[in-house]
C-alpha cells in the first residue's frame, strides 16, 4: 500500500497532469476545428490524386529534400502572385500526405511550376543546374537519369495512401504499376488515360527505352499546379471565403 | 546543517536499494533487445527496398551490439555502481554531446559552402552529399543529437542533485542512453540515403519514430522514479521545465508521427494527415519542438546551471514559477504563425499570431530572472568566462524571444518569410542561447563530473567565447541584411509597373552574405573544437583534483 | 458532439478554466506561507554535492 502510494506521488502527478491539460487544450482548440469544419477546404472542380508516376515522383522529390529549398504555396500577395500564378488553394494539397508547402525559398515556389517549362528544360536543369541558370545554387540531380524506376511498389503506394483517405479507385490501385509505364509510353495509354483523365502523357525524360526516376520527377513537376482552372474560380465567392 | 544529516541518511538507505543486483530489468532490457533483433532480422529479410535493408542490418548490429554490453555489464561487480549518484550515464552523455556538437556544426558548415560555392562542393556523382540529403541532417543532429544528449545528461544531473536522490531505474538511464543514441544514428545514416518523412525536423522514419517513443517513455518513467524517491519535500523548478520538455515532446512526437508504411519491409510512410491539416500538425509541432526541446528544457539547465556557478539562489523563485505556467500555457498555440497567409483558415493564424506575441512577456520574464540571478556579483561576469557565457546566453534567448513575436506579426511576416531572415532568426537562438547555455553546462559538468578543482584551461573558454560571439555575429547580421534584402527584392516594381527582379537575380544577390555566413558558422566550429580540447584535457587530469569538499557558505 | 458545440466549449468554459488555472499557478506562486518554501528551494541548487560515481 504505501509503494502504491509512492508510485502516485502527490506533487509529480499534480505537475504532470497539469502540464498535459494545459499543452492539450491548445492542441485540441486549434487543430481538430481544421477536421471538422467544412470550409476549412474549398470545393473546386480539378483536383485529382495523384497518378502514379506523378507519385513516385514526388517521393524523388521528399526523398532529395526538395522541401529545404523550395515552397510550394503561393501566398496571396500581388508580388507572389504575379511571379508565380494564382495563390494556393487548400484543396490542391488535399492529397498530400505529407504536405510539402516548405518554410525557405532558396530557390523559387514550385506550386505552380507545372506546364512553365519544357521536359528538356527540366532535364537538362536538373542534370547540371548551372549550365542553364549560372547563378543557380541548386545542386545538381544527373544521376536521376541513370536510375530505373522500380515499379513493383507502385501498387503498395496506392494503397497505403488509400488507408490515409485518399480515393483511389480498385482499378486504379490494381494497375498502379501498369499505368507507372503507360503514362511515359503515348502508344499504350489507352486505359490510362481513362483512370487518369487530362494527366499528361509523354516520354518525360527524352529516353524512351527506359523508365527512370528522372521521367518520374519532371512528370511530378509538370502536374504541381496545374489542376484547378482558375478562368472559373471565383476567390470573392461566400463559399470559398475561410 | 540539519539538510545535510538528511542527505547523509539518505545516502546509507539508496546504498542498500541500489547496491541488489537487478536481474528484472536486466531481463527486460535483452527481452526488448532480442525482440528487435528478431523483427530487424524479419526486416532485413523481407525487405523490398534496398535503403531499408541497410537500415535493419544496422539496427540488428545495433540490437547484437546492445545484447553484449548487457552481457559485459552483467558481469561486473555491482557493488561499485551503488554510489550516491549515478554520475557515469551523465559522462557519457557530456561525451555524446560533444561528438554530436561537432559533427552537427560540421555538417552546417559544409551546406553553407555549398550555398557559397555550389561549384565546389556538390559532386554529381555523390548524389548524397547534395543539400537536400545534408541539411535534415545538420538540424537533426544538432538538435537532436547534440541538444538532446545536453538535456537528458543535464536533467540527470539535475533531478538528482535537487532531489538529493539516486536516479531510479538501475539500468534504465543506459537503455535510454544507448537508445538514443541508436536513434540518431538511424536517423542520421537514413537521411543520407535518402530515407525521410519530408516533414521538417521530423524527418526520421516511421521505425526510428517507434523506437524513440519506447525510449522518450522510459526516459519520462526513469526521471519521474527519481522524482518520486526524492529526499526533497519540493520539487526544484528546473526539474518542472525538464518534464514539461519531456511530456510535451512525448505528445508531439507521437501525434505529428502518425503514418502509414506502404509495407511493414519499405521505409516509406504516408502521413496520417494531407495538405492543410498536416501543415498545422507539423507546424504545431515543429514550433513546439522549438518551445519544449529548445526553449523548456534549456530553460531548465538556466534554473540549475547559472545560480550554481554563480553560487547565489536564482533571483526571484515566484517569478520563476510564474514563468514557468505562463511559456507553457502560451507556447502550444503559437505554430500557426509558421504559415502566414498560406491556404490555412484565417482565424487560426489569427490566433498563433496573437499568443506569438504574448509569449513575449513570459520569455522576458524568464530572462530577467536569468540575468538578475547575478545581481550584486556581476563582477563574476569578468573573471569566470563559463559563467559569462551563460549569462550571454541569457541574453540571447531574450534577443531571439523579441525577434520571434515581432516576425509573427502578419505583416512582418510576409516580409520575412521564406527568406533567410528566418534562418538568422533561428541561429541567434540556436547558436546563442541554446549553443552557448549548453557549453557552459558542459563546462560546469566536466569538472564536476570528473571531479576536478577547475578546467584545464579558463584562457581557452575565453577563446571559445569571443571566437563563438564573433561568429555568431558574422551569422545573424548576414541574415538580416540577405533575409531583409531578399524579401524587398522579390516585391520590388519598376517604373512600369513590373516585378524589378528575377528570381535568379536575388540568388545571386544572396552570395556575399551566404560566404560571411559560412565564415561565421566556421568560427563557431573552431569554438566548439577548442572546448572539445579543454575538456579533454580537463578529464584526462591535466587540471589538478578537486580539494575536499568544498563547504561554501550558500549565498543568503 | 459537433464541432460548433466544441467550439462553444472552448471559447467560453475551455478559456475560463485556461484562465482559472493560470490563476491558481499565480496565487500558488504568490501566497505568502510558501515563501520560506520557495527560499528553501532556491537553495537547493547551492548545496555542496559531489558524491557522484568513481571515476
Amino acid at each position: 500500500m504505501w509503494r502504491f502510494h509512492r508510485l502516485f506521488e502527490k506533487h509529480t502527478m499534480i505537475l504532470l497532469i497539469g502540464i498535459l491539460v494545459v499543452v492539450s487544450i491548445g492542441g485540441l482548440v486549434q487543430i481538430t476545428p481544421l477536421f471538422f469544419i467544412e470550409s476549412t477546404i474549398e470545393r473546386v472542380e480539378g483536383v485529382r490524386p495523384y497518378t502514379p508516376l506523378e507519385l513516385a515522383g514526388r517521393q524523388i522529390y521528399i526523398r532529395e529534400g526538395c522541401y529545404t529549398c523550395h515552397s510550394q504555396m503561393v501566398r496571396p500577395l500581388r508580388d507572389e502572385v504575379e511571379r508565380y500564378g494564382h495563390y494556393s488553394l487548400a484543396a490542391e494539397s488535399m492529397y498530400d500526405h505529407p504536405f510539402q508547402w516548405g518554410s525557405k525559398r532558396t530557390g523559387p515556389d514550385l506550386a505552380r511550376v507545372g506546364g512553365r517549362y519544357s521536359d528538356e528544360w527540366h532535364r537538362d536543369h536538373l542534370i547540371d543546374p548551372r549550365a542553364l541558370v549560372p547563378e543557380s545554387v541548386m545542386p545538381p540531380y544527373a544521376f536521376l537519369a541513370g536510375r530505373e524506376l522500380d515499379v513493383n511498389d507502385a501498387e503498395r503506394h496506392l494503397r497505403a495512401n488509400r488507408v490515409v483517405g485518399v480515393p483511389y479507385t480498385d482499378a486504379q490501385v490494381e494497375n498502379a504499376a501498369a499505368d507507372m509505364r503507360a503514362q511515359v509510353d503515348p502508344m499504350s495509354s489507352f486505359d490510362f488515360e481513362r483512370r487518369y483523365p487530362g494527366a499528361l502523357v509523354r516520354d518525360f525524360d527524352g529516353d524512351p527505352t527506359r523508365l527512370t526516376e528522372m521521367d518520374a520527377i519532371i512528370a511530378y513537376l509538370q502536374k504541381l499546379g496545374t489542376d484547378v482552372d482558375f478562368s472559373n474560380y471565383e476567390a470573392e465567392a461566400p463559399e470559398n471565403l475561410r | 546543517m540539519e539538510s545535510r544529516a538528511r542527505a547523509g541518511e539518505a545516502m546509507i538507505r539508496t546504498e542498500t536499494i541500489t547496491g541488489r543486483a537487478a536481474p528484472w530489468e536486466a531481463a527486460l532490457i535483452a527481452a526488448i533487445l532480442i525482440a528487435g533483433g528478431f523483427l530487424t532480422v524479419f526486416g532485413a529479410a523481407f525487405a523490398t527496398d534496398p535503403m531499408f535493408k541497410v537500415q535493419m542490418y544496422m539496427a540488428m548490429a545495433g540490437f547484437v551490439l546492445g545484447l553484449g554490453g548487457l552481457t559485459f555489464w552483467l558481469g561486473q561487480d555491482r557493488a561499485e555502481q551503488a554510489t550516491r549518484y549515478h554520475d557515469n550515464v551523465v559522462k557519457a552523455g557530456v561525451i555524446a554531446s560533444m561528438f554530436w556538437g561537432i559533427a552537427g556544426l560540421l555538417v552546417g558548415v559544409v551546406i553553407a559552402l555549398q550555398l557559397s560555392f555550389p561549384n565546389l562542393f556538390y559532386f554529381p556523382d555523390l548524389g548524397w552529399t547534395n543539400f537536400g540529403r545534408l541539411r535534415p541532417l545538420h538540424t537533426s543532429a544538432v538538435i537532436f543529437a547534440f541538444g538532446g544528449n545536453v538535456l537528458i545528461a543535464t536533467s540527470f544531473y539535475v533531478v538528482q542533485r535537487t532531489s538529493r536522490a539516486r536516479l531510479a531505474g538501475g539500468l534504465w538511464p543506459w537503455f535510454v542512453f544507448w537508445g538514443y543514441q541508436a536513434f540518431i544514428v538511424m536517423a542520421g545514416t537514413g537521411y543520407l540515403m535518402g530515407v525521410t518523412q519530408g516533414r521538417e525536423y521530423a524527418e526520421p522514419p516511421w521505425y526510428a519514430d517507434l523506437w524513440l517513443t519506447l525510449v522518450w517513455v522510459v526516459y519520462l518513467l526513469v526521471f519521474l522514479a527519481t522524482l518520486w524517491k526524492r529526499e526533497e519535500k519540493h520539487i526544484y523548478v528546473a526539474n518542472w521545465f525538464y518534464l514539461a520538455f519531456i511530456v510535451t515532446i512525448a505528445m508531439l512526437h507521437i501525434v505529428n508521427n502518425l503514418a502509414m508504411p506502404i509495407s511493414f519491409a519499405d521505409w516509406f510512410s504516408y502521413s496520417a494527415f494531407a495538405g492543410v491539416q498536416d501543415a498545422l500538425t507539423q507546424w504545431w509541432y515543429g514550433h513546439n519542438a522549438v518551445g519544449f526541446f529548445l526553449t523548456a528544457g534549456f530553460l531548465g539547465i538556466m534554473y540549475y546551471f547559472i545560480p550554481k556557478q554563480a553560487n547565489r539562489p536564482v533571483y526571484s523563485y515566484r517569478l520563476s514559477i510564474i514563468h514557468f505556467w505562463a511559456l507553457i500555457f502560451l507556447y502550444i498555440w503559437a505554430g500557426p504563425h509558421h504559415l502566414h497567409y498560406t491556404a490555412l483558415p484565417q482565424w487560426a493564424q489569427t490566433l498563433g499570431a496573437t499568443f506569438s506575441v504574448m509569449l513575449w512577456m513570459p520569455s522576458w520574464g524568464g530572462m530577467i530572472n536569468g540575468l538578475m540571478t547575478l545581481s550584486g556579483a556581476w563582477d563574476k561576469l569578468r573573471t569566470d568566462p563559463v559563467l559569462r557565457m551563460m549569462v550571454v546566453s541569457v541574453a540571447f534567448y531574450g534577443m531571439s524571444t523579441f525577434e520571434g513575436p515581432m516576425m509573427s506579426v502578419r505583416t512582418v511576416n510576409a516580409l520575412s518569410h521564406y527568406t533567410d531572415w528566418t534562418i538568422g532568426h533561428v541561429h541567434s537562438g540556436a547558436l546563442g542561447w541554446v549553443g552557448f547555455v549548453s557549453f557552459g553546462a558542459l563546462y560546469c559538468l566536466t569538472p564536476w563530473l570528473w571531479k576536478r578543482e577547475r578546467l584545464h584551461s579558463n584562457a581557452l573558454v575565453e577563446w571559445h567565447f569571443w571566437i563563438a560571439t564573433i561568429g555568431i555575429v558574422l551569422y545573424i547580421t548576414a541574415m538580416w541584411v540577405a533575409g531583409i534584402m531578399q524579401g524587398l527584392m522579390w516585391r520590388a516594381y519598376d517604373q512600369l509597373g513590373f516585378l524589378q527582379y528575377s528570381f535568379v537575380e536575388t540568388v545571386e544577390a544572396m552570395h556575399p552574405y551566404y560566404i560571411i555566413r559560412a565564415l561565421g558558422g566556421l568560427l563557431y566550429l573552431a569554438g566548439a573544437l577548442l572546448m572539445a580540447y579543454n575538456l579533454w584535457r580537463t578529464a584526462r587530469g591535466d587540471a589538478p583534483a578537486r580539494a575536499p569538499v568544498p563547504h561554501a557558505v550558500p549565498a543568503e | 458532439m459537433t464541432y460548433a458545440a466544441m467550439a462553444q466549449f472552448a471559447q467560453s468554459w475551455g478559456l475560463f478554466l485556461l484562465i482559472a488555472l493560470f490563476c491558481i499557478a499565480a496565487v500558488y506562486a504568490l501566497w505568502p506561507a510558501n515563501r520560506e518554501t520557495f527560499k528553501r528551494a532556491s537553495a537547493l541548487p547551492l548545496e555542496p554535492d559531489d558524491a557522484g560515481d568513481a571515476s
